[in-house]
């Protein structure tokens, strides 16, 4: 066992757990924040995107104590005061979703996006989302949320 | 995933030590968590490294990029230094896997792993690397021994991966369009006294080939290369391509990449 804390969500945790526990289990399991999704479990799909330290990775590829002392945002602490984040609006805006299971990966990512580039090109929100697939295939109206997002971020 | 101890040393001999046949060293775990997770591999000792400050980082000299193992391909991606000095490096790093992938993989752990389908070994290759570890140092031509193997011994780490600057470089991948790795990649770099060309993901190891390189460096333009045919026999047949179309991909893919230097 490690002890970890962790600031998540604005908010400091400090727990201990098992050293083989991925990040996307303890925020699941432990801290019951179930919105970071668990798909392929190999890293591949994208839906358990969270931040840590304020860059988009994959929960299900990084062990909890791993990231000890960091801070982390899950798609729980994008909305601020009951208002949704900009990017989660140009999703709706948009239907951006269809099933919605790849979605929080999809904004997590997304908003990581445009966090290092304001504008991105089409082909720059494409390339982006390589690590996160929508098995429902709805990359077009995806990639205009992120494009709408883009315009208020 | 089976249970196992998870380390932090804090210096690299304290982590040397740690080391044993049922252990391995952990950077951005791209490769080794999800190893773990089908149980392709399992261990006792998980040694994380990224605690250790002085592998990580970025050094650049008139005639070499030093670049320390645990730096991540986002870091490499983005050094103004390295896109001036070695542009096809970065652009390398910067088209590894996807983005979540690139803000956690490393390079010392990507040329530990050699995966055949990686990308910076075939950069090591063609930029006549030199692997340091914490007892000494290699070349990359000796350290990439075999398919998933290395030259590197139980205890002993990469500490940082040392490029020759080239006079002219590039890296053209093709990649597999679900997992990014390469099903080609071809490195030419143009040194002062050869032209390596080095390939990845067309046979179990990175290599350098030397009909191309040969052609090159008796005359460094796609021309020299044109509509050669390359022996396939050694290389890797599978769902996504033929070893017949992987051999056609690497000359298609060098003359691109002579092209782009």
């Amino acid at each position: 066992m490690t002890k970890i804390t962790l600031e998540v969500n604005g908010k400091k945790v400090s727990k201990d757990v098992a050293d083989h526990t991925l990040l996307s289990v303890f925020l699941r399991d432990n801290l019951n924040l179930t919105g970071t999704h668990v798909g392929c479990d190999t890293s591949q799909c994208g839906a358990c995107v969270v931040h840590v330290n304020g860059k988009s990775i994959k929960s299900c590829s990084t062990l909890a104590a791993d990231i000890d002392g960091s801070k982390v945002t899950t798609i729980e602490g994008l909305a601020k005061d009951g208002k949704l984040h900009p990017m989660q609006e140009a999703f709706k805006k948009t239907h951006g979703l269809q099933c919605g299971f790849c979605t929080p990966g999809m904004v997590m990512s997304a908003v990581d996006l445009l966090q290092t580039k304001k504008n991105p090109s089409e082909q720059e929100i494409r390339e982006w989302l390589e690590g996160n697939i929508c098995r429902c295939t709805g990359y077009q109206n995806i990639v205009a949320a992120v494009k709408e997002a883009s315009t208020k971020m | 995933m089976k249970t196992f101890n998870y380390h932090v040393p804090k210096a690299v001999k304290e982590a040397s030590k740690l080391a044993s046949t049922s252990s391995a060293f952990l950077a951005g775990g791209m490769t080794t968590i999800p190893s773990l997770k089908l149980g392709l591999a399992t261990y006792k000792d998980i040694i994380d490294i990224k605690s250790i400050k002085k592998l990580s980082g970025i050094k650049v000299s008139g005639k070499s990029v030093t670049i320390g193992a645990t730096t991540k391909h986002a870091e490499v991606a983005a050094s103004k230094e390295v896109q001036k000095a070695i542009p096809a490096l970065a652009k390398l790093a910067g088209n590894i896997g996807d983005a979540q992938v690139r803000n956690r993989g490393t390079i010392g752990g990507s040329i530990s792993n050699n995966d055949p389908s990686a990308c910076y070994p075939s950069a090591c290759m063609a930029l006549n690397a030199t692997i340091h570890t914490n007892s000494r140092k290699i070349s990359a031509s000796k350290f990439f021994t075999g398919m998933f193997e290395t030259a590197l011994k139980k205890g002993e780490l990469v500490e940082a991966v040392e490029f020759e600057v080239p006079e002219k470089a590039d890296y053209q991948k093709h990649p597999n369009p679900a997992s990014r790795y390469a099903i080609i990649g071809v490195f030419v770099a143009k040194n002062k006294k050869e032209v390596n060309v080095a390939v990845t993901g067309a046979k179990s190891s990175v290599y350098i080939d030397k009909d191309l390189s040969k052609k090159l460096t008796s005359s460094f333009s796609s021309s020299s290369i044109e509509g050669i045919k390359l022996d396939h026999s050694e290389m890797n047949s599978d769902m996504h391509a033929s070893s017949e179309y992987r051999a056609n991909l690497v000359s298609l893919y060098a003359k691109k990449a002579v092209e782009a230097c």
